[in-house]
């Protein structure tokens, strides 16, 4: 990789083709200019005026505009506390205004845990020159020195009582600027809102049955809408009965566009009757072609043509090793399964199209819409309004489409649409089953001296907006089909099946190696920390092997092979929280286990112990509790951080001990919440979390952070109760009995 | 066609086929958001309304089937400005993350606790085990209910 490419942020190159044909072409160039433009923080990088960011209001309100969207996750919230603590406004005056086409910067997807980094920087620097700006302007009109000068809550107050208002010093011009990033933000010392357990924006609404998503919009003539889908990823549609559809009460629309079928009717349930209808008299061609399942599917993902990278390599000095170990971990397709299938909602007027979405990034996927619909993307407003919650690239981009489509047939009148279940669980894309060999050496001291990791695995991000092809699942079905991007690995650091493979732990001597299977005859895409989730699930649990080799305690075994402080600390808080007892035996039954990673190698450092209850007789696991430490930088908001590690080690446990997707050779199995069971209220872990806060570093993203080391500390607990290892997620109760034997 | 139904102490005539799902009356007639469409199978427990004191799954309960109950969803219970105790304590707990679950969430749990108002952490627990949550978010909406029933029951 050359220089210039290596300047390109991760979000830069995931942009769509013509940006990245921008940034490979002019970036010497620009830097050979005298006025190069200066690096900016986050994405003021790319959205460089003030007032794409922030407006201050006559009447003393503030608007702030994001790109980043509330997925659940509280971002919205955290965002409104960094602007409130720069400005020196009280919250409740700040209005936040996110994920829209026509208002907000575009910042690309809401996603790896980067909103804070990305979003945050760029407020957080933006209002603290707007700060600076106000400040200079009141001293101009109050005659006051500028280091006289104080702000509380939106009023700048002057030596012997003169002040000024934030709403009085304002003007229309006053922010049409780019910004510098020269004012420096607030040190952690001056925060008033920023650390502080802020209660977050949404929640009332969603508690009162307010009309908190997009689920819950209501326009004027709004009909809705239903899809009928193929039975099988590679059916075409031969024949179907329109006419007796649309015969049907309610039905305005049927809308038939290759193997595409949509229906749009007055009532609800008039459009699921008549999508029924559809489906019972359509008439698909079927091909097989889906890879194996079970046992074979990892065999096959083996042989399958891969790209291959070496994604590090270290060969320092070290002395030889005296005991190898090799073992392999697979991962099955796993689904997001959010609870609320995906919904849109359509407007077209005039020959413009106005959609309301649950999509993790309003420009991305207003640019697929273009090119699906081939109309210009300026013709096109994509909304953010929330849908249920969001672990990654779901079906919230393809609905959109969906619903767009049928919309196209009701002149004007506005579309809701909505997947129904069975929709959901056999289209949206999911996380990439993966096959992992590990193979490691231990020296004389039993410590490790060589170190392989492989990897094989589909691509974990086909998202909208990034690709050379068209990722909205509608547009391969239409007479003028489009194809789906083709398969790209995320690049290091970050990575994507590679995420979190290159280990934190310093070994001397060290390969990693991905197969990035560009054949996706399975849909996947991006879940919840990609490849992370398996591959810190492998490393962590081959830790334990190696520690019980080397006769290690296997918290001791990870910290002497650490050299990163915040790594050690997460571990040590986390054993002390727990109790942790040295070299602790199961007792057949009962057990625990650690496990650790650094999200991306980047983000937030998060150690967890979990425990296991093994019903020996079937098999079946229970993780009455787990404790958790994190360490995400200098902490936002304390509380928002503690609920995405307790439900990401919540939803990590339920993807360890039930969670696979089931196909056969022809069709996708998984259809109800009865094939693809999650864990329930009596089956949750107790989760403890404990927090570092370091107000010295940069906040980073956790969303993600927890799942791996859940994973770990899990398959380690087992290990640790029964003796017996299993390798294979996920650990369901035909597993653990097998291994027990 | 028409139904007449009773919710939330309104009394109704909606032009819907009897047999049409309670659900779809609630949320496109009378306008009612916090019941959702999760499964249509009554799997997920995300439409959970109250029919004469009992938590139903709205989504398998046709209009005909309720006409003649009293009919509550979480609008019956309180508003953004006159809170329910349970909606207080959801706050308070901050017991959401997306929330698409809460509504039925806090459905069963009005229904738990007027059956039993001091339930033990099993009882609730057991009272929720039909209503999936996808988030994670379990736990707090557990001492969410716990926090309700001390202050409607001390």
């Amino acid at each position: 990789m050359s220089a210039a490419n290596r300047g390109i942020t991760r979000r830069r190159f995931l942009g769509q083709t013509a940006a990245l044909t921008v940034g490979f072409t002019l970036a010497p160039l620009v830097r050979g200019l005298a006025q190069a433009p200066s690096v900016l923080p986050g994405s003021l990088q790319k959205n460089r005026m003030l007032d794409g960011w922030l407006r201050i209001n006559p009447d003393g309100t503030v608007t702030a505009f994001t790109g980043k969207v509330e997925i659940g996750q509280g971002i919205v919230t955290a965002l409104a506390q960094i602007v409130a603590d720069e400005l020196e406004v009280d919250l409740g005056r700040i209005e936040m205004v996110s994920g829209d086409t026509s208002r907000t910067p575009d910042e690309g997807v809401t996603s790896g845990s980067r909103s804070i980094e990305e979003s945050g920087s760029a407020l957080r620097f933006a209002c603290a020159e707007a700060r600076g700006i106000l400040l200079e302007t009141a001293a101009a009109k109050l005659g006051a020195p500028l280091s006289s000068l104080r702000v509380e809550d939106g009023v700048i107050l002057a030596p012997g009582g003169v002040r000024a208002t934030y709403g009085e010093l304002t003007t229309d011009a006053m922010l049409k600027r780019e910004a510098t990033a020269k004012a420096k933000p607030k040190p952690s010392s001056a925060h008033r809102f920023i650390g502080k357990s802020v209660p977050r924006r949404d929640i009332p609404g969603k508690v009162t049955g307010g009309a908190a998503y997009v689920h819950d919009m209501r326009l004027p003539g709004m009909l809705f809408g239903r899809v009928v889908r193929p039975p099988s990823p590679r059916a075409r549609l031969v024949s179907v009965d329109e006419r007796a559809t649309r015969a049907l009460p309610g039905v305005v629309a049927v809308v038939r566009d290759g193997s595409f079928l949509g229906v749009a009717a007055e009532r609800e349930e008039q459009a699921i009757a008549a999508a029924r209808a559809l489906r019972k008299s359509a008439k698909w061609q079927e091909t097989a072609s889906l890879p194996p399942s079970g046992r074979k599917l990892f065999e096959h993902l083996r042989r399958q043509p891969a790209q291959d990278a070496v994604v590090s390599e270290k060969n320092d000095a070290a002395a030889s090793a005296v005991k190898t170990l090799e073992a392999t971990f697979t991962r099955p397709f796993q689904a997001h399964a959010a609870i609320g299938p995906s919904c849109a909602v359509a407007q077209w007027q005039e020959g413009k199209l106005h959609v309301w979405s649950h999509t993790q990034g309003v420009f991305p996927l207003r640019r697929e819409l273009a090119k699906a619909l081939t109309m210009p993307a300026s013709d096109i407003t994509v909304t953010h309004r929330e849908g249920s919650g969001c672990y990654g690239h779901n079906g919230a981009d393809d609905v959109a489409l969906d619903a767009a489509l049928c919309a196209r047939a009701t002149r004007g009148r506005p579309v809701k649409l909505q997947w129904m279940r069975e929709d959901e669980f056999r289209w949206e894309p999911y996380g990439s089953a993966m096959l992992i060999d590990l193979r490691a050496g231990l020296d004389a001291q039993g410590n490790v001296v060589d170190y392989h990791h492989e990897l094989w695995s589909h691509t974990h991000s086909t998202r909208p907006g990034e690709s050379d092809g068209t990722n909205l699942l509608a547009a391969w079905y239409l007479r003028d089909s489009q194809r789906p991007g083709s398969a790209r690995n995320i690049p290091q650091p970050a990575g994507g099946g590679d995420r979190n493979a290159i280990p934190l732990y310093v070994f001397p001597r060290q390969r990693v190696i991905n197969h990035l299977l560009p054949e996706m005859p399975v849909r996947v895409s991006a879940l919840r920390t990609l490849g992370a989730y398996a591959n810190v699930f492998a490393i962590e649990s081959f830790m334990d092997e190696l520690a019980a080799a080397a006769g290690a305690d296997p918290v001791e075994f990870r910290l002497r092979h650490l050299s990163d402080p915040r790594a050690k600390a997460v571990i040590e808080a986390v054993a002390s929280k727990a109790g942790w007892r040295p070299k602790q035996a199961g007792d057949g039954r009962r057990g625990r286990g650690i496990g650790f990673a650094k999200y991306k190698n980047l983000a937030a450092y998060v150690a967890v112990i979990a425990e296991v209850d093994v019903d020996r007789a079937t098999g079946a696991i229970k993780v009455p509790r787990a404790f958790a430490v994190a360490d995400a930088g200098l902490i936002i908001n304390p509380d928002g951080l503690a609920n995405q590690i307790e439900g990401g080690v919540i939803q990590s446990t339920s993807w360890t001990l039930r969670e696979a997707v089931s196909h056969d050779s022809t069709r996708v199995l998984t259809r109800s919440w009865a094939d693809y069971p999650i864990l329930r209220m009596t089956e949750v872990p107790s989760v403890d979390v404990s927090l570092i806060n370091r107000p010295e570093e940069k906040p980073v993203g956790s969303g993600e952070s927890a799942q791996g080391p859940a994973v770990a500390a899990i398959a380690n607990a087992l290990a640790n109760a029964t003796g017996r290892r299993i390798r294979d997620l996920p650990f369901t109760p035909e597993r653990v009995k097998a291994a027990q034997t | 066609m028409a139904v007449t139904l009773s919710v939330n102490g309104r009394r109704r005539t909606v032009a819907a086929a009897p047999e049409t799902p309670l659900l779809y009356v609630l949320r496109n007639d009378f306008e009612l958001n916090a019941a959702k469409f999760g499964c249509g199978m009554a799997q997920c427990g995300a439409c959970t309304v109250l029919v004469d004191g009992k938590a139903v799954r709205s989504c398998v309960t046709p209009a005909l089937a309720v006409v003649d109950t009293k009919i509550t969803t979480l609008e019956g219970l309180g508003s953004a400005t006159s809170l329910h105790p349970l909606q207080k304590a959801f706050i308070e707990e901050q017991a959401a993350q997306c929330g698409y679950c809460i509504a039925g969430m806090l459905m069963s749990a009005k229904a738990l606790l007027d059956e039993t108002p001091h339930p033990s952490e099993a009882d609730i627990r057991q009272a929720l085990a039909g209503n999936l949550c996808r988030c994670g978010t379990h736990n707090r909406i557990v001492r969410a209910i716990q926090r309700a029933a001390k202050e409607m029951s001390p």
